[in-house]
């Protein structure tokens, strides 16, 4: 068990997701500020579906991936920077991008079963001389033996780090413990843990997570995040603390850094909440960027979003599938005879 | 009249085309099957012997010996293999049907641009499959209204990608991005695929976004899609338009439109399940728009020997 772990923040890049990845360049700057004044160790930036995400499926970003870049890397001292790529939706082309504008880890993420279509990022990320972190999304989908052959894969391709991620926020702490312990034993690369809030258990569940053996673990300033959002950097600080662990942040910068700079960005929309509809991501383990999909086409279709919500999770949808919704939506409405006023 | 044909790579992608064009190849007759291995190692060259077709064992060297009984020769191997093979097929005067993504002759979608490339080479390229299940709806709203940007996204059953896909997952959303700009006419465009795991295995399914002004009539978006999806039919059965162009518009977004807004389509692609099954429609629909495309090669060979012409070989 690792007494320092180390805490990665992702504000600006799974918290893109709470705020429809509007965050400008210049606010992105600031929060980079605060938290390389609270000495964190690692931040994350880019769309919320990674470098590439951009897209009308998942969202237009208010400014490109390389703008970002350009006014973040700046910020950082010892911070270090990192980036996401989900293969499917970005390219070699972003992880070349990245590299050149100072990106020091590159975080490659792929469905929980489909680690097979990463090699050639991981190849590409080691011959930056940048550190490779392999990302298994939706592991709560996938049994601890499955995940084990997918991690070990991206052991081989290259990746000096392997995250199982919550991204449902479905796991229980006895899941989180199965899956964490089993790749902690049988690989020779370091484990790390992402969690989502939506059965209230993101705190817990890194707590679990660093008990088996990861070393590294996510969050976001005051939990912003897809779905209920990810685990709340400033109180995993102070828990990692009251458990006995030696962290690099500061407290009260990360305190400070979420309720004075991140907190004044956000508006009744984007401030993270578990609600209904975020527990039925939990609930129904469907991949928690879809959250704010679900309610818009409800709105649209007049469906109650955590029945959409709950028809996609027995659909298995996975990471990446945000179109689905619409076409669940409109089935859901024309089985029940809702009025429908999607049409021009 | 009919072409005669040549399969080079008898594997999945090969064995389904050969059971298409005997199936309902009405212009074109297949000659041989020919890949690399005996034939007792090669599933695909097996399947053939059984049908009655003849095969080769020695790759492109079996396509120089046998080159006077075809006249057509579709490329089912992989992009390297192409990009050695075509200056060969040049060289015997056989027309290539390439659908691998080495792209060495243009892009071609049988319903949107195949008279345009036919009589300007001999070697046309298959995009990819996502390429012809949303190329055709890109060009379809296009012809009608101008696309500003196109976006597709296509997810496919984790089954039915082979390790040529998983490896080169890069190529395919980059190639289909640059079919979409050169053949379905957006100014800009993307390209996004998802693999899904799920049992039973998903049917494949695409979505199409453009961004269009929002001055359009999306009653001629949609006769024009309809058009279009029926005659994509006529050579993929299986082709389904599942949402008819839906407009978002700014109050639907979490972004700034400006003076636009997007048209959303789904398809869904059955196979017809002669050699894969049924939801491989990812892998149907690049079988068939091979068919499809030789069908107009030999129709194009006919009518230009009407007038007087001379197939050149």
């Amino acid at each position: 068990m690792t007494e320092s772990p180390r805490v990665v923040d992702m504000t600006l890049r799974d918290g893109m997701h709470a705020v429809d990845h509007q965050f400008t360049p210049e606010q992105m700057a600031e929060i980079a500020g605060a938290l390389d004044d609270a000495d964190m160790d690692v931040v994350e930036v880019s769309h919320g579906d990674g470098m590439g995400g951009s897209s009308i499926n998942y969202g237009m970003a208010a400014a490109s991936t390389e703008e970002y870049l350009e006014t973040v890397a700046p910020q950082l001292t010892d911070t270090e920077l990192s980036v996401l790529l989900l293969p499917g939706i970005g390219t070699v082309e972003e992880l070349d991008m990245a590299a050149d504008h100072g990106a020091d880890i590159c975080r490659i993420a792929t469905h929980a079963t489909e680690a097979d279509i990463s090699q050639d990022h991981f190849e590409y990320v080691k011959e930056r001389g940048l550190e490779a972190n392999g990302l298994l999304m939706l592991s709560h989908m996938a049994a601890p033996e499955t995940l084990l052959e997918q991690a070990q894969l991206m052991e081989e391709y290259g990746a000096d780090v392997v995250y199982l991620m919550d991204s449902a926020g479905a796991l229980l702490p006895d899941g989180v413990r199965e899956r964490v312990g089993l790749l902690v034993e049988e690989l020779d690369i370091d484990v790390g843990f992402h969690a989502h809030n939506n059965l209230g258990l993101a705190v817990g569940n890194t707590l679990a997570a660093l008990d088996e053996g990861a070393v590294t673990v996510d969050g976001c300033l005051r939990g912003l995040g897809a779905g209920s959002g990810n685990t709340q950097m400033e109180v995993l600080v102070g828990a990692l603390e009251r458990a006995g662990y030696d962290v690099t942040p500061d407290l009260y910068g990360t305190m400070d850094a979420a309720e004075e700079v991140l907190l004044p960005m956000l508006d009744e929309d984007t401030m993270p909440e578990l609600d209904n509809d975020s527990l039925m991501l939990g609930y129904a383990g469907v991949y928690s960027s879809f959250l704010r999909h679900a309610r818009r086409e409800g709105k649209r279709y007049g469906v109650d979003p955590r029945d959409i919500l709950v028809e996609l999770g027995e659909m298995e949808v996975v990471g990446g599938q945000e179109d689905l919704i619409t076409d669940v939506a409109e089935r859901l409405a024309e089985e029940r005879g809702t009025a429908v006023e999607a049409d021009d | 009249m009919t072409v005669d044909a040549a399969i080079v790579g008898p594997g999945n992608i090969g064995t389904d085309l050969m059971y298409k064009i005997l199936d309902r190849g009405e212009r074109v007759d297949l000659q041989r099957m020919i890949g690399i291995f005996p034939v007792e190692e090669s599933d695909g060259l097996q399947a053939a012997v059984d049908e009655g077709i003849d095969v080769g064992t020695d790759g492109i060297d079996s396509v120089r010996e046998h080159a006077d009984e075809f006249d057509v020769v579709f490329e089912a191997t992989s992009a390297g293999v192409h990009e050695q093979n075509a200056p060969v097929y040049e060289e015997l005067g056989l027309f290539a049907i390439d659908l691998t993504p080495a792209a060495v002759g243009p892009y071609t979608v049988p319903v949107v641009n195949v008279e345009d490339v036919l009589g300007e080479t001999n070697n046309i390229n298959m995009v990819t499959c996502g390429g012809q299940a949303t190329i055709p709806m890109v060009h379809a709203v296009d012809r009608v209204a101008d696309v500003e940007y196109a976006e597709m996204v296509s997810h496919i059953a984790s089954k039915s990608a082979g390790p040529g896909t998983r490896q080169n997952i890069d190529k395919f959303t980059q190639t289909t991005a640059a079919g979409l700009e050169e053949v379905g006419g957006a100014d800009d465009g993307k390209a996004i695929i998802t693999l899904n795991p799920a049992e039973p295995p998903i049917m494949m399914r695409n979505t199409v976004h453009t961004q269009v002004s929002d001055s359009i009539d999306v009653d001629e978006v949609r006769a024009s899609v309809d058009d279009i999806a029926a005659e994509i039919q006529s050579y993929v059965p299986g082709y389904e338009v599942t949402l008819e162009p839906t407009v978002k518009d700014q109050d639907d977004v979490g972004f700034d439109l400006g003076d636009t807004v997007i048209l959303t389509t789904q398809l869904e692609v059955e196979g017809e399940g002669q050699h894969l099954p049924p939801y491989a429609g990812n892998l149907d629909i690049m079988t068939s728009a091979a068919l499809g495309a030789a069908e107009r090669v030999a129709e194009q060979w006919e009518a230009e020997a009407a007038v007087g012409g001379e197939q050149d070989d």
